[in-house]
Protein backbone atom coordinates (compact mmCIF):
# COMPACT_ATOMS: atom_id res chain seq x y z
CA UNK A 1 0.00 0.00 0.00
CA UNK A 2 2.72 2.43 0.49
CA UNK A 3 4.51 1.76 -2.54
CA UNK A 4 1.90 3.85 -4.10
CA UNK A 5 2.16 6.48 -2.24
CA UNK A 6 5.24 7.04 -2.10
CA UNK A 7 5.72 8.31 -5.67
CA UNK A 8 2.79 11.20 -5.60
CA UNK A 9 4.00 11.93 -1.82
CA UNK A 10 7.91 12.37 -3.09
CA UNK A 11 6.53 14.10 -5.90
CA UNK A 12 5.00 17.11 -3.97
CA UNK A 13 7.95 17.14 -2.20
CA UNK A 14 10.58 17.99 -4.86
CA UNK A 15 7.74 19.73 -6.44
CA UNK A 16 8.33 22.25 -2.94
CA UNK A 17 11.99 21.96 -3.09
CA UNK A 18 12.40 23.60 -6.93
CA UNK A 19 9.96 26.66 -5.40
CA UNK A 20 12.12 26.88 -2.70
CA UNK A 21 15.65 27.47 -5.00
CA UNK A 22 17.32 30.91 -5.11
CA UNK A 23 16.35 30.58 -8.45
CA UNK A 24 12.88 31.80 -7.25
CA UNK A 25 13.27 33.09 -3.84
CA UNK A 26 15.63 35.88 -5.48
CA UNK A 27 12.34 37.33 -7.15
CA UNK A 28 9.66 35.98 -5.20
CA UNK A 29 10.79 37.75 -2.09
CA UNK A 30 11.51 41.49 -3.50
CA UNK A 31 8.46 40.83 -5.32
CA UNK A 32 6.41 40.48 -1.77
CA UNK A 33 8.12 43.65 -0.84
CA UNK A 34 6.95 45.23 -3.75
CA UNK A 35 3.25 44.08 -3.40
CA UNK A 36 3.66 44.70 0.34
CA UNK A 37 5.29 48.85 -0.37
CA UNK A 38 2.50 49.10 -2.98
CA UNK A 39 -0.25 48.47 -0.53
CA UNK A 40 1.13 50.61 2.57
CA UNK A 41 2.35 53.50 0.66
CA UNK A 42 0.41 54.25 -2.62
CA UNK A 43 -2.97 56.50 -1.97
CA UNK A 44 -5.22 54.77 -3.14
CA UNK A 45 -7.86 57.43 -3.41
CA UNK A 46 -5.44 59.23 -6.27
CA UNK A 47 -6.49 55.82 -8.42
CA UNK A 48 -10.07 56.03 -7.21
CA UNK A 49 -10.68 59.18 -8.95
CA UNK A 50 -10.05 57.93 -12.11
CA UNK A 51 -13.37 55.47 -11.58
CA UNK A 52 -15.56 58.42 -11.52
CA UNK A 53 -18.86 58.98 -13.95
CA UNK A 54 -17.09 62.67 -15.42
CA UNK A 55 -13.54 61.00 -16.24
CA UNK A 56 -12.69 60.92 -19.53
CA UNK A 57 -13.39 57.11 -20.79
CA UNK A 58 -10.13 56.73 -22.36
CA UNK A 59 -8.61 57.11 -19.04
CA UNK A 60 -11.08 54.69 -16.93
CA UNK A 61 -10.02 52.32 -19.13
CA UNK A 62 -6.61 52.31 -19.19
CA UNK A 63 -6.28 52.67 -15.28
CA UNK A 64 -8.74 50.11 -15.13
CA UNK A 65 -6.54 47.76 -16.90
CA UNK A 66 -3.51 48.35 -14.81
CA UNK A 67 -4.66 49.27 -11.65
CA UNK A 68 -5.10 45.58 -10.70
CA UNK A 69 -1.56 45.70 -9.63
CA UNK A 70 -2.14 48.86 -7.19
CA UNK A 71 -5.73 47.71 -5.86
CA UNK A 72 -5.83 44.24 -5.05
CA UNK A 73 -4.29 41.02 -4.23
CA UNK A 74 -7.34 39.64 -2.93
CA UNK A 75 -10.82 39.06 -4.80
CA UNK A 76 -12.58 40.28 -1.59
CA UNK A 77 -11.10 43.78 -2.86
CA UNK A 78 -12.04 43.49 -6.57
CA UNK A 79 -15.31 42.46 -6.28
CA UNK A 80 -16.54 45.79 -4.29
CA UNK A 81 -14.60 47.78 -6.56
CA UNK A 82 -16.70 46.28 -9.52
CA UNK A 83 -19.52 46.87 -7.99
CA UNK A 84 -18.72 50.60 -7.19
CA UNK A 85 -17.70 51.37 -10.43
CA UNK A 86 -20.50 49.60 -12.15
CA UNK A 87 -23.34 51.06 -10.21
CA UNK A 88 -21.95 54.74 -9.44
CA UNK A 89 -18.85 55.33 -11.17
CA UNK A 90 -17.74 55.34 -14.71
CA UNK A 91 -19.85 52.17 -15.43
CA UNK A 92 -20.03 48.79 -16.77
CA UNK A 93 -16.93 49.00 -19.61
CA UNK A 94 -14.68 50.36 -17.06
CA UNK A 95 -16.09 48.25 -13.98
CA UNK A 96 -15.95 44.68 -16.63
CA UNK A 97 -12.14 45.61 -17.51
CA UNK A 98 -11.24 46.27 -14.25
CA UNK A 99 -12.94 42.75 -12.74
CA UNK A 100 -10.91 41.33 -15.66
CA UNK A 101 -7.66 42.93 -15.61
CA UNK A 102 -7.49 42.79 -11.29
CA UNK A 103 -6.91 39.37 -10.89
CA UNK A 104 -5.11 38.52 -14.55
CA UNK A 105 -2.11 40.78 -13.78
CA UNK A 106 -1.08 40.78 -10.24
CA UNK A 107 2.40 41.49 -9.43
CA UNK A 108 3.31 38.03 -8.00
CA UNK A 109 1.15 36.41 -10.55
CA UNK A 110 2.99 37.63 -13.08
CA UNK A 111 6.78 37.56 -11.44
CA UNK A 112 6.36 33.96 -10.46
CA UNK A 113 4.66 33.14 -13.98
CA UNK A 114 7.90 34.57 -15.74
CA UNK A 115 9.98 32.86 -12.99
CA UNK A 116 8.55 29.98 -13.59
CA UNK A 117 6.95 29.34 -16.81
CA UNK A 118 9.03 31.42 -19.08
CA UNK A 119 9.87 35.29 -19.81
CA UNK A 120 7.33 34.92 -22.77
CA UNK A 121 4.25 33.24 -21.16
CA UNK A 122 5.14 36.16 -17.94
CA UNK A 123 5.03 38.94 -20.78
CA UNK A 124 2.36 37.41 -22.75
CA UNK A 125 0.05 36.88 -19.79
CA UNK A 126 0.42 40.63 -18.44
CA UNK A 127 0.01 41.92 -22.19
CA UNK A 128 -2.57 39.72 -23.05
CA UNK A 129 -4.75 40.39 -19.97
CA UNK A 130 -4.39 44.22 -20.38
CA UNK A 131 -5.23 44.54 -23.94
CA UNK A 132 -8.31 42.33 -23.81
CA UNK A 133 -9.79 43.70 -20.24
CA UNK A 134 -10.00 47.17 -22.15
CA UNK A 135 -11.35 45.23 -25.36
CA UNK A 136 -13.67 43.32 -22.93
CA UNK A 137 -14.90 45.90 -21.24
CA UNK A 138 -15.62 48.19 -24.48
CA UNK A 139 -17.07 45.23 -26.21
CA UNK A 140 -19.48 45.18 -22.96
CA UNK A 141 -20.19 48.70 -23.06
CA UNK A 142 -21.26 48.60 -26.34
CA UNK A 143 -23.51 45.72 -26.35
CA UNK A 144 -25.07 46.96 -23.36
CA UNK A 145 -25.08 50.69 -23.88
CA UNK A 146 -28.52 51.37 -23.80
CA UNK A 147 -29.14 50.35 -20.56
CA UNK A 148 -25.97 52.17 -19.66
CA UNK A 149 -27.28 55.24 -21.23
CA UNK A 150 -30.52 54.94 -19.35
CA UNK A 151 -28.90 54.34 -15.86
CA UNK A 152 -26.41 57.42 -16.13
CA UNK A 153 -29.50 59.20 -16.71
CA UNK A 154 -31.48 58.06 -13.93
CA UNK A 155 -28.24 57.46 -11.45
CA UNK A 156 -26.64 61.01 -11.68
CA UNK A 157 -24.10 60.35 -9.28
CA UNK A 158 -21.52 62.67 -8.59
CA UNK A 159 -17.67 61.93 -9.12
CA UNK A 160 -17.48 63.46 -5.58
CA UNK A 161 -18.67 59.73 -4.02
CA UNK A 162 -15.28 58.12 -5.51
CA UNK A 163 -13.30 60.63 -3.70
CA UNK A 164 -15.11 60.72 -0.11
CA UNK A 165 -13.43 58.86 2.78
CA UNK A 166 -10.03 58.95 0.79
CA UNK A 167 -8.26 61.15 3.34
CA UNK A 168 -4.72 60.57 3.20
CA UNK A 169 -2.35 62.23 0.93
CA UNK A 170 -0.14 60.35 -1.34
CA UNK A 171 3.68 60.54 -1.45
CA UNK A 172 5.95 62.70 -3.66
CA UNK A 173 6.10 61.11 -7.04
CA UNK A 174 9.81 61.00 -7.50
CA UNK A 175 9.64 59.64 -3.66
CA UNK A 176 7.95 56.54 -5.10
CA UNK A 177 9.35 56.04 -8.47
CA UNK A 178 12.49 55.92 -6.34
CA UNK A 179 11.26 53.71 -3.83
CA UNK A 180 10.08 51.32 -6.31
CA UNK A 181 12.53 51.73 -8.71
CA UNK A 182 14.81 50.35 -6.25
CA UNK A 183 13.21 47.28 -5.07
CA UNK A 184 12.15 46.57 -8.97
CA UNK A 185 16.03 46.79 -10.06
CA UNK A 186 16.84 44.66 -6.54
CA UNK A 187 14.22 41.90 -7.87
CA UNK A 188 16.04 42.30 -11.39
CA UNK A 189 19.33 42.54 -10.74
CA UNK A 190 18.68 39.51 -8.35
CA UNK A 191 17.44 37.18 -11.51
CA UNK A 192 20.32 38.17 -13.76
CA UNK A 193 22.69 35.85 -15.10
CA UNK A 194 25.98 36.78 -13.84
CA UNK A 195 28.37 35.93 -11.06
CA UNK A 196 27.65 35.29 -7.85
CA UNK A 197 29.77 37.46 -6.19
CA UNK A 198 29.00 40.28 -8.47
CA UNK A 199 25.32 39.57 -7.73
CA UNK A 200 25.70 39.43 -4.00
CA UNK A 201 27.92 42.85 -4.20
CA UNK A 202 25.53 44.55 -6.26
CA UNK A 203 22.39 43.71 -4.44
CA UNK A 204 24.16 44.63 -1.01
CA UNK A 205 24.59 47.93 -2.88
CA UNK A 206 21.25 48.21 -4.15
CA UNK A 207 19.78 47.52 -0.92
CA UNK A 208 22.17 50.08 0.91
CA UNK A 209 20.89 52.68 -1.22
CA UNK A 210 17.23 51.80 -0.47
CA UNK A 211 17.95 51.71 3.30
CA UNK A 212 19.32 55.48 2.63
CA UNK A 213 16.29 56.24 0.88
CA UNK A 214 13.84 55.12 2.76
CA UNK A 215 14.91 56.03 6.36
CA UNK A 216 15.34 59.63 4.80
CA UNK A 217 11.85 59.82 3.50
CA UNK A 218 9.64 57.37 5.15
CA UNK A 219 8.06 58.11 8.62
CA UNK A 220 8.56 55.27 11.05
CA UNK A 221 4.93 54.17 10.43
CA UNK A 222 5.02 54.55 6.80
CA UNK A 223 7.88 51.54 7.48
CA UNK A 224 5.94 49.44 10.02
CA UNK A 225 3.29 49.84 7.96
CA UNK A 226 5.09 48.25 4.60
CA UNK A 227 6.75 45.63 6.65
CA UNK A 228 3.78 44.58 8.26
CA UNK A 229 1.54 44.64 5.00
CA UNK A 230 4.44 42.48 3.79
CA UNK A 231 4.36 39.97 6.19
CA UNK A 232 0.45 39.86 6.05
CA UNK A 233 0.65 39.37 2.30
CA UNK A 234 3.28 36.34 2.95
CA UNK A 235 1.36 35.24 5.58
CA UNK A 236 -2.19 34.78 3.84
CA UNK A 237 -0.59 33.62 0.22
CA UNK A 238 2.48 31.58 0.98
CA UNK A 239 1.44 28.82 2.82
CA UNK A 240 -2.11 28.02 0.76
CA UNK A 241 1.02 28.55 -2.37
CA UNK A 242 2.99 25.91 -0.62
CA UNK A 243 -0.04 23.47 -0.91
CA UNK A 244 -1.07 24.37 -4.28
CA UNK A 245 2.66 23.24 -5.17
CA UNK A 246 2.84 20.31 -2.92
CA UNK A 247 -0.80 19.15 -4.90
CA UNK A 248 0.91 19.91 -8.43
CA UNK A 249 3.82 17.88 -7.68
CA UNK A 250 1.72 14.89 -6.54
CA UNK A 251 -0.51 15.40 -9.86
CA UNK A 252 2.40 15.29 -11.79
CA UNK A 253 3.24 11.99 -10.60
CA UNK A 254 -0.23 10.85 -11.08
CA UNK A 255 -1.91 11.80 -13.93
CA UNK A 256 -1.26 10.03 -17.25
CA UNK A 257 0.85 12.02 -20.00
CA UNK A 258 -1.44 11.20 -22.76
CA UNK A 259 -4.19 12.56 -20.74
CA UNK A 260 -3.30 16.13 -20.73
CA UNK A 261 -1.13 15.31 -24.59
CA UNK A 262 -4.56 14.62 -26.10
CA UNK A 263 -6.47 17.12 -24.35
CA UNK A 264 -4.21 20.42 -24.23
CA UNK A 265 -1.04 18.98 -26.20
CA UNK A 266 -0.17 21.24 -28.99
CA UNK A 267 -1.53 25.06 -29.68
CA UNK A 268 -4.36 24.04 -31.89
CA UNK A 269 -8.30 25.81 -31.25
CA UNK A 270 -9.63 23.24 -29.20
CA UNK A 271 -6.83 22.49 -26.89
CA UNK A 272 -6.96 26.22 -25.86
CA UNK A 273 -10.18 26.23 -25.91
CA UNK A 274 -10.65 23.28 -23.65
CA UNK A 275 -7.93 25.20 -21.56
CA UNK A 276 -10.06 28.52 -21.35
CA UNK A 277 -12.94 26.18 -20.23
CA UNK A 278 -11.25 24.80 -17.71
CA UNK A 279 -9.71 27.89 -16.24
CA UNK A 280 -12.75 30.01 -16.47
CA UNK A 281 -14.72 27.04 -14.13
CA UNK A 282 -11.68 26.34 -11.69
CA UNK A 283 -11.12 28.05 -8.94
CA UNK A 284 -7.50 29.29 -8.30
CA UNK A 285 -6.18 31.17 -4.94
CA UNK A 286 -3.60 33.68 -5.76
CA UNK A 287 -1.04 32.44 -7.16
CA UNK A 288 -1.86 28.57 -7.38
CA UNK A 289 -2.06 28.84 -11.12
CA UNK A 290 1.13 29.25 -11.41
CA UNK A 291 2.27 25.34 -9.95
CA UNK A 292 -0.56 23.67 -11.39
CA UNK A 293 -0.38 24.74 -15.05
CA UNK A 294 3.42 24.42 -14.56
CA UNK A 295 2.25 20.80 -13.79
CA UNK A 296 0.07 20.66 -16.91
CA UNK A 297 3.21 21.94 -19.22
CA UNK A 298 5.95 19.59 -17.75
CA UNK A 299 3.02 16.64 -18.78
CA UNK A 300 2.46 18.21 -22.22
CA UNK A 301 0.22 21.00 -22.24
CA UNK A 302 1.32 23.46 -25.69
CA UNK A 303 1.92 27.04 -24.71
CA UNK A 304 -0.66 28.68 -26.11
CA UNK A 305 -3.48 26.59 -23.76
CA UNK A 306 -0.87 27.43 -20.96
CA UNK A 307 -1.80 30.95 -21.53
CA UNK A 308 -5.19 30.46 -21.97
CA UNK A 309 -5.65 28.71 -18.96
CA UNK A 310 -3.35 31.68 -17.18
CA UNK A 311 -5.82 34.28 -18.83
CA UNK A 312 -9.05 32.45 -17.35
CA UNK A 313 -8.33 30.62 -14.86
CA UNK A 314 -7.42 33.69 -12.07
CA UNK A 315 -10.27 35.83 -13.34
CA UNK A 316 -13.36 33.59 -13.41
CA UNK A 317 -14.80 30.38 -10.86
CA UNK A 318 -18.00 29.09 -10.48
CA UNK A 319 -18.04 31.01 -7.20
CA UNK A 320 -16.68 33.88 -8.66
CA UNK A 321 -19.49 33.91 -11.48
CA UNK A 322 -22.40 33.42 -8.98
CA UNK A 323 -20.85 36.42 -6.78
CA UNK A 324 -20.86 38.37 -10.20
CA UNK A 325 -24.42 37.40 -11.41
CA UNK A 326 -25.44 39.38 -8.24
CA UNK A 327 -23.85 42.10 -8.86
CA UNK A 328 -24.59 42.80 -12.81
CA UNK A 329 -27.22 39.98 -13.44
CA UNK A 330 -27.00 36.87 -15.36
CA UNK A 331 -27.63 38.22 -18.78
CA UNK A 332 -24.31 40.42 -18.34
CA UNK A 333 -22.31 37.87 -16.89
CA UNK A 334 -23.70 35.19 -19.22
CA UNK A 335 -21.74 37.61 -21.89
CA UNK A 336 -18.79 38.57 -19.65
CA UNK A 337 -18.16 34.71 -19.12
CA UNK A 338 -18.56 34.35 -23.22
CA UNK A 339 -15.97 36.80 -23.61
CA UNK A 340 -13.45 36.06 -21.44
CA UNK A 341 -13.06 32.55 -22.83
CA UNK A 342 -13.21 33.58 -26.26
CA UNK A 343 -10.42 35.97 -25.77
CA UNK A 344 -8.29 33.69 -23.43
CA UNK A 345 -8.73 31.10 -26.32
CA UNK A 346 -7.77 33.66 -29.17
CA UNK A 347 -4.83 34.53 -27.16
CA UNK A 348 -3.67 31.24 -26.37
CA UNK A 349 -3.74 30.53 -30.18
CA UNK A 350 -2.25 33.27 -31.03
CA UNK A 351 0.88 33.00 -28.81
CA UNK A 352 1.22 29.21 -29.13
CA UNK A 353 1.02 29.29 -33.04
CA UNK A 354 3.03 32.78 -33.42
CA UNK A 355 5.09 33.70 -30.66
CA UNK A 356 6.09 31.25 -28.24
CA UNK B 1 -26.56 57.32 19.86
CA UNK B 2 -24.27 56.94 16.79
CA UNK B 3 -25.08 54.56 13.92
CA UNK B 4 -22.17 52.42 13.02
CA UNK B 5 -21.80 50.22 9.94
CA UNK B 6 -18.66 47.91 8.97
CA UNK B 7 -19.38 47.07 5.47
CA UNK B 8 -17.10 43.91 3.84
CA UNK B 9 -18.17 40.96 2.18
CA UNK B 10 -16.69 38.76 4.96
CA UNK B 11 -13.16 38.36 4.81
CA UNK B 12 -10.13 38.36 7.74
CA UNK B 13 -9.99 42.39 7.49
CA UNK B 14 -13.59 42.81 7.84
CA UNK B 15 -14.08 40.79 10.76
CA UNK B 16 -11.29 42.43 12.46
CA UNK B 17 -12.70 46.18 11.94
CA UNK B 18 -15.97 44.35 13.82
CA UNK B 19 -14.05 43.63 16.39
CA UNK B 20 -12.15 46.44 16.64
CA UNK B 21 -15.43 48.65 16.71
CA UNK B 22 -17.09 46.44 19.15
CA UNK B 23 -14.58 47.01 21.37
CA UNK B 24 -13.78 50.82 20.61
CA UNK B 25 -17.61 51.11 21.68
CA UNK B 26 -17.29 49.01 24.59
CA UNK B 27 -14.08 51.47 25.55
CA UNK B 28 -15.98 54.45 25.67
CA UNK B 29 -19.12 53.47 26.49
CA UNK B 30 -20.49 55.40 23.86
CA UNK B 31 -24.49 54.42 22.92
CA UNK B 32 -24.50 52.87 19.24
CA UNK B 33 -26.15 50.23 16.84
CA UNK B 34 -23.59 48.08 14.91
CA UNK B 35 -24.77 46.81 12.15
CA UNK B 36 -22.33 44.38 9.75
CA UNK B 37 -22.93 44.64 6.44
CA UNK B 38 -22.08 41.77 3.99
CA UNK B 39 -24.21 42.11 0.54
CA UNK B 40 -21.29 44.06 -1.85
CA UNK B 41 -24.35 45.33 -4.22
CA UNK B 42 -25.23 48.03 -0.86
CA UNK B 43 -21.62 48.77 -0.37
CA UNK B 44 -21.87 51.53 -3.43
CA UNK B 45 -24.98 52.82 -2.28
CA UNK B 46 -23.05 54.32 1.13
CA UNK B 47 -20.05 55.04 -0.81
CA UNK B 48 -18.10 52.31 0.44
CA UNK B 49 -15.74 51.14 -2.96
CA UNK B 50 -12.80 49.63 -0.93
CA UNK B 51 -13.28 47.04 1.38
CA UNK B 52 -13.62 46.82 4.80
CA UNK B 53 -15.64 50.26 4.86
CA UNK B 54 -16.36 52.03 8.15
CA UNK B 55 -19.35 54.01 7.93
CA UNK B 56 -20.71 56.19 11.35
CA UNK B 57 -23.46 58.23 10.84
CA UNK B 58 -23.40 58.36 7.93
CA UNK B 59 -20.12 59.21 6.54
CA UNK B 60 -17.35 56.67 5.57
CA UNK B 61 -14.22 56.80 7.90
CA UNK B 62 -12.28 54.78 6.16
CA UNK B 63 -12.52 52.30 3.86
CA UNK B 64 -9.87 49.80 2.69
CA UNK B 65 -8.30 49.21 5.75
CA UNK B 66 -8.53 48.49 9.34
CA UNK B 67 -8.48 51.87 11.29
CA UNK B 68 -6.42 52.29 14.32
CA UNK B 69 -8.73 51.33 17.20
CA UNK B 70 -7.25 54.95 18.84
CA UNK B 71 -8.80 56.24 15.68
CA UNK B 72 -12.09 54.81 15.92
CA UNK B 73 -12.41 55.74 19.49
CA UNK B 74 -11.60 59.60 18.25
CA UNK B 75 -14.65 59.40 15.80
CA UNK B 76 -17.14 57.82 18.00
CA UNK B 77 -16.56 60.20 20.48
CA UNK B 78 -16.38 63.31 18.17
CA UNK B 79 -19.39 61.49 16.64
Amino acid sequence: MTEILIPPLLGGYYEILEYLSAHVLTCLVPAFFIAGGIAAVVSTGAVLRYFGPTTPKPLSYGVASVSGTILAVCSCTILPLFAGIFRKGAGLGPAVTFLFAGPAINLLAIVLTARKLGLDIGVGRAVAAIVFAIVIGLIMAFLFRREEAAKAAREQASSQDFTAGMGEDGKPPFQLVAFFGLLVAILLFGTMQIAVGLKIAGLLLLIAVLALVVTRWFERDEIRNWMVETWTLAKLIVPILLVGIFVAGVLKVVIPEHWIANSVGGNGLQANLIASVVGALMYFSTLTEVPIVKMLVDLGMGKGPALALLLAGPALSLPNMLVIRNLMGTKKTAVYILLVVTMATVSGYIFGNFVG
Amino acid sequence: MSDIKVLGPGCKKCHTVLAEVEAAVEQTGVKATIQYITDINAFADYGVFLTPGLVINGQVKASGKVPKRAEIVRWLTEA
